[in-house]
């Protein structure tokens, strides 16, 4: 008995519950399918549901990687500015930077239709207002995002200076 | 950690979603927007037509919690990418199936995301009607996702439970360790330096949750708060006036005008007997005044003031006894979906559902459905039908 087991693990590689969950988890997939094929819209739906993950994993995941590179590669000289200091005194400004971007990305990828008006036709004739608007909220919120973000960085470097002065005035000589 | 609040956040959102599906009262004619959904939209209820705010808060949950979701899910699928570019992709047959599978689960997700997102913003993009799209998507995510915690829930626990939480949120960064190697080789070999704390991490999806809430919320809400959805597509102003209050579909766009609106506008009641009304005919009738809130699929709501006469008023005006009998209502509505709906026998006898005429103390305005509109408490906003031309009361067999 153990020695059959052993050979399904080895040609299989799990164990056969978790053949019998896959197996079920496709049959019921396959009767969802054919509700969508019932339904007219196969072609469609396969575009788009193949579409959404080589939309995430091929596009949008590489975009967002790349822009957070440039982010992190682009912050490093610029919390050089100022005052000299180690670089163990200093806060970091990488997420200083990322955040308040991400976070703005974020609402832009959410509601792209409504700030880059895309959806005006159709939400003009429904709604009976413009989708103008929501172009000056975003950029009201992610400047909001910015403003917030960098007033804490500011206070942080503040706090860090203040320590390393603190720390130095302790570290010299009594006269 | 992000796998287990979405296991939790998602499961909402799906009851939530086939609550919905059922308050659309499938088994009434002309009511199921996919009616070839065999086993699929199995139903189980009749809906109740109390508490008035159910569907209210059923629906407002299930976008504004889909959309509180969103930062969760793409931190989620950022966290297991590299598994995507494994080398060699395949290692056993086992893996190979359970890898085909992750494509029902991430397509689902992205899927019923994407379309649900698109859908609210009236952006209709996609070459499919959105409701049997966005059920049938719903259901193969469904079973993807119940298959993946079957298999992963032991080693998410495991996970989880290795770290402290209280103890990573006292971490700052510069206290911030890489990850010791695990079994399934997520963990990068040779990581970078880190340039965020894991509480920063926690901190940053959760941000973004904070954000999509705050900012989208207002449009399920009354009174001053209404005004925070800033980036919510239901959440505008139009005035201060008894009218004033979001409208879903103006009479324009469904090829509603106000001549056929006006004066010559008759309601053609059918029961027993068929008879005709005028505006004046109804206003002579006993009216009723409720405060019921319209709750759209798309996850808005507001509660306004309405008076009419009630539905079961008008039944028994032609010959039929409120509790025994479902009603049809049709609009002048030419074009677009929901032109008519079905209201359940329940739903006929509840005394507050009525033929409103007025909202608020002012006749209701043309985009808000004059002459006369449906309002149901709990029903999901379409089926508060605008413009009514007919309620076709019929008997249902017992």
């Amino acid at each position: 008995m153990n020695r059959r087991a052993d050979r399904w693990a080895s040609l299989y590689g799990a164990g056969p519950w978790h053949l019998l969950g896959l197996a079920a988890c496709f049959v019921f997939a396959g009767y969802v399918v054919s509700r969508v094929v019932g339904a007219g819209i196969w072609m469609g739906f396969a575009a788009w549901f193949v579409g959404a993950v080589v939309l995430h994993d091929l596009v949008l995941w590489p975009l967002y990687s790349a822009g957070d590179s440039a982010v992190r590669s682009l912050s490093r000289p610029l919390a050089r500015l100022g005052r000299a200091r180690p670089d163990g005194r200093r806060p970091a400004l990488v997420n200083h930077v990322r955040v308040p971007v991400g976070l703005a990305c974020l609402l832009l990828l959410v509601w792209a239709p409504l700030i880059l008006g895309g959806a005006e036709p159709n939400y003009r004739a429904a709604v009976g207002l413009s989708t103008s608007p929501y172009l000056a909220r975003w950029l009201w919120v992610a400047l909001v995002l910015a403003g917030v973000s960098g007033l804490l960085y500011a206070l942080r470097r503040w706090a860090a200076g203040r320590n390393a002065a603190r720390a130095a005035r302790d570290a010299s000589p009594r006269p | 950690m992000f796998g287990l609040v979405l296991l939790v956040g998602l499961v909402i959102v799906a009851v939530t979603g086939l609550l919905s599906y059922a308050a659309y009262e499938p088994r009434l004619p002309g009511n199921d927007m996919t009616p070839g959904k065999g086993l699929l939209g199995f139903y189980l209820f009749d809906w109740p037509t109390h508490p008035v705010w159910m569907y209210r808060v059923t629906q407002g949950t299930h976008v504004i919690l889909g959309l509180t979701l969103v930062p969760v899910l793409l931190a989620k699928l950022w966290s297991v990418i590299p598994k995507l570019f494994d080398w060699p992709p395949v290692r056993s047959i086992a893996q190979a199936v359970e890898r085909a599978s992750l494509v029902l689960l991430v397509g689902g997700a992205v899927f019923q995301f994407a379309t649900g997102i698109l859908n609210i913003q009236l952006y209709y993009v996609f070459p499919f009607s959105f409701y049997p799209a966005h059920l049938y998507g719903a259901w193969i995510f469904l079973a993807a996702l119940a298959l993946h915690v079957a298999v992963r829930l032991p080693r998410a626990i495991r996970a989880v439970r290795s770290r402290s939480l209280r103890r990573e949120l006292r971490t700052s960064l510069a206290g911030t360790r890489p990850e010791p190697p695990d079994p399934d080789g997520l963990v990068p070999a040779d990581p970078a330096p880190p340039t965020m704390s894991r509480r920063g991490l926690l901190a940053f999806v959760g941000g973004g949750s904070v954000v999509m809430l705050g900012l989208s919320v207002g449009q399920t809400l009354d009174g001053p708060l209404r005004r925070t959805a800033l980036l919510a597509p239901r959440g505008r102003e139009y005035g201060t006036g008894p009218n004033d209050f979001q409208i879903n579909k103006t009479a324009a766009s469904l090829g509603v005008t106000a001549a056929e609106a006006g004066d010559g506008w008759r309601l053609t009641v059918a029961g027993v007997d068929r008879i005709q009304l005028s505006r004046d005919d109804l206003l002579a009738m006993p009216l009723h005044t409720y405060a019921l809130p319209i709750a759209c699929v798309e996850g808005w709501s507001t509660e306004q003031v309405w008076t009419g006469v009630r539905l079961a008023d008008l039944a028994r005006l032609v010959g039929i006894a409120p509790g025994t009998a479902a009603v049809t209502a049709r609009s002048l509505q030419r074009v677009g979906y929901f032109g008519q709906a079905s209201l359940s026998t329940g739903q006929v006898a509840d005394p507050r559902s009525l033929l409103a005429l007025r909202v608020n103390g002012a006749d209701v305005s043309l985009d808000h459905g004059f002459p006369a509109r449906v309002i149901v408490p709990n029903a999901p906003g379409v089926h508060n039908t605008k413009w009514v031309r007919e309620l076709d009361f019929r008997r249902e067999a017992r």
